[in-house]
């Protein structure tokens, strides 16, 4: 067992157990805790894998944006808690079911097709090389400016939506 | 090293525990958070399949961060709606929110 | 002699030969490479995660002390109970009052949130500190995202605000942390884009590299970059003039209000320790890290030269914190939105177009000194430009608010 897979399984036992206690959470809150904790796992996951841009992207967006943005509308949406509402629907149990059957197909998809893998370890200057591409006008230089316009489009709706009249 | 298909059988096993967040919580902002939980698990596979087949080139970086910005204007819009539509019904249980307009 | 100029050789690189030397001492016990190694970087990262916690004991002290002289005081002093001459134990006694005071729970509190909040701020807050480069080749880890990292944690420590607000269990902790956080949200992105701009100057976000490029301190070529990033700093780490959020006279001191006794003293030492790691980062960024006169032959001088610049914009910060009154949430949002961000974007926009016209039109080179003075002009025109067009769209907006105010009270008819 090398360094590797013994950190491989700690931050991935962190993203799985944080994900499941985030949907056997009793109060929303503590489930907006819980995804927190899976995010920093995979955050960890991307250390692994040699990219510690989207290690730190991973704290920066998901921890610091999305997270306070999740936190913020629970607590905008349970000021006046009448009743205490059960976490799960109707159909809990097959959705269960589903959720397994879908795990179990892509498991065994996964694990017996031969990937063509290499070995090589990724070039010391990928991060230059991430810049690059998504400046290239050859490159990705189109999607990033139309990415860049989406987010304008979302924060506009979503100010237009929720503002008061 | 480790195998790519511990991995891919992480991301999804982390997919398919959003997908039951989505199918099986009543909470509107559960739901949501168990769909940025499936994007998480899909931007594993990307980076994962980046540095195991092609780490030279930054295609797979690239369509990473992509991933990153439309889940975040995604989650933004999201929130918005939820928010509103507390405002509107005084609840944000899916279950309740089924009809249009009355 | 000899012994005495072989001793100054060894001082001359001291912290890197005494790694060398525990090495040695290791090796020669009997322990295998890989086991070494690790024991040496357990060793680094407590020496490391110490230096923060030891500077801010000294620096509340010397808070104390600057802010009762400044005000015609003396404080802590070696009067009446015995603190250390100079009152130099006074953080001492305090932790240790901290320590015995009651450490109450209050009624319907979410307990894990609760307790796990305080631990997570100085989590964070230490956690910044792996990538500070203390000296030529003494950095905690040279990671190619350095200054990435470090914003990436003060923005992931936001979250824990939140938390500690909302798990109190009451409506002014709430409040509280609504507004620590928008506050925090808010003067991020000038912080973020000063970053950028230092980032696109230099060429690399890693921090020896972004020491390396400044044989002139980049104070002298992007001043209103700098100034730019230290007002944004001051807000994130909460200090006065942004410090409305945790005073004790309004709100009840923020997201505090039920945490006693070593909880709050964690949320005290975070903070401490947040102007700390921001203070190095200034440094670093901005003052040229652990350069200096004569570094080249005695290398443990560039600490001493980083710790010095550190002690400076420390000093700077307590100066500010001591005079200025406090601003409305109002107006801080105000001066972020309307003031900071417009003028990091034109910098970042304006600077970017510049350091790639130079290598354009200069295809053989410049001196660091022509490069340097361009930046320079560029930087202060424009600040100039973007505070003019604020200053005259503000002066617009502020006759119409005037003509719509004297209409109200039916002085002036509004023509439609």
């Amino acid at each position: 067992m090398t360094v590797q897979q013994v950190l491989f399984f700690l931050f991935g036992a962190i993203a799985l157990g944080a994900a499941i206690g985030m949907v056997t959470a009793r109060k929303v809150f503590h489930a907006a805790l819980w995804m927190l904790l899976a995010f920093f796992g995979v955050a960890g996951l991307y250390v692994l894998l040699e990219a510690p841009f989207f290690a730190a992207a991973q704290l920066f967006v998901y921890m610091g944006a999305i997270g306070v943005l999740i936190i913020y509308a629970i607590m905008l949406t349970r000021g006046m808690m009448r009743q205490r509402l059960p976490r799960v629907n109707d159909q809990w149990w097959f959705a269960g079911l589903l959720a397994a059957a879908l795990l179990v197909v892509l498991a065994w998809l996964v694990w017996q097709h031969p990937w063509a893998t290499t070995t090589a370890a990724a070039p010391a200057d990928s991060l230059n090389r991430l810049g690059l591409t998504l400046v290239d006008p050859e490159g990705f230089a189109l999607p990033f400016e139309v990415a860049s316009v989406l987010l304008v489009m979302a924060l506009i709706g979503a100010v237009t939506i929720v503002r008061e009249r | 090293m480790v195998p790519l298909q511990w991995y891919l059988v992480l991301s999804a096993a982390l997919f398919c525990v959003g997908l039951y967040a989505v199918l099986a919580r009543r909470n509107a902002i559960s739901i949501l958070m168990g769909i940025e939980l499936m994007l998480n698990a899909v931007n594993i596979n990307l980076l994962a399949f980046w540095r195991y087949t092609q780490p030279e080139a930054a295609v797979g970086q690239a369509f990473a961060a992509f991933v990153y910005a439309v889940a975040a204007a995604e989650v933004a819009v999201g929130l918005a709606l939820i928010v509103s539509i507390y405002r509107n019904r005084e609840t944000v249980d899916v279950d309740e929110i089924n009809l249009l307009k009355w | 002699m000899e012994s005495l100029s072989r001793f100054l050789a060894f001082l001359a690189d001291a912290i890197v030969n005494i790694g060398d030397w525990i090495r040695g001492l290791l090796l020669g016990a009997g322990l295998v490479d890989p086991w070494v190694s690790l024991i040496m970087k357990a060793i680094g990262a407590l020496v490391v995660a110490f230096f923060p916690l030891m500077v801010v004991v000294f620096l509340i002290w010397a808070y104390r002390k600057v802010a009762a002289r400044m005000q015609g005081r003396l404080g802590p002093n070696s009067s009446g109970t015995w603190a250390g001459p100079y009152g130099i134990l006074q953080t001492f006694a305090d932790a240790i009052k901290m320590l015995t005071k009651e450490d109450i729970r209050p009624q319907g509190i979410d307990l894990i949130p609760y307790n796990l909040a305080p631990i997570l701020v100085v989590f964070a807050s230490i956690a910044t500190w792996a990538v500070m480069p203390f000296g030529p080749r003494l950095i905690g880890s040279d990671l190619n995202i350095g200054i990435f990292y470090i914003l990436a944690f003060s923005s992931a420590a936001l979250v824990v605000f939140l938390m500690a607000g909302w798990s109190s269990n009451n409506k002014y902790a709430t409040v509280g942390a609504f507004r620590s956080v928008a506050q925090l949200i808010g003067y991020e992105i000038p912080q973020l884009l000063a970053v950028l701009t230092v980032v696109m100057v230099t060429g690399s976000l890693r921090m020896q590299e972004i020491v390396g490029q400044q044989e002139i301190p980049l104070l002298f070529q992007l001043p209103v970059t700098a100034f730019i990033f230290f007002l944004a700093s001051m807000a994130e780490v909460n200090a006065r003039p942004f410090e409305l959020l945790e005073a004790e006279s309004e709100l009840v001191c923020g997201y505090f209000i039920e945490y006693s006794g070593m909880k709050f003293g964690m949320f005290y030492l975070g903070e401490f320790m947040n102007s700390t790691a921001v203070a190095a980062l200034f440094a670093t960024l901005f003052l040229g890290g652990w350069r200096g006169p004569w570094v080249e032959q005695a290398p443990i001088l560039g600490t001493v030269w980083f710790l010095l610049k550190m002690g400076l914009m420390l000093l700077l910060w307590m100066f500010i914190q001591i005079t200025f009154p406090r601003l409305r949430i109002d107006q801080m949002l105000a001066f972020n939105w309307k003031f900071l961000v417009p003028l990091a974007l034109a910098n970042l926009c304006v600077i970017g177009l510049v350091n790639k016209g130079i290598t354009e039109w200069f295809p053989g080179g410049v001196s660091t000194w022509t490069r340097a003075g361009i930046l320079l002009m560029t930087n202060v025109g424009i600040f100039l430009a973007t505070w003019g067009i604020l200053a005259a769209l503000e002066r617009r907006e502020q006759r119409r608010r005037e003509t719509w105010r004297a209409a109200q009270v039916g002085e002036v008819e509004v023509s439609a």
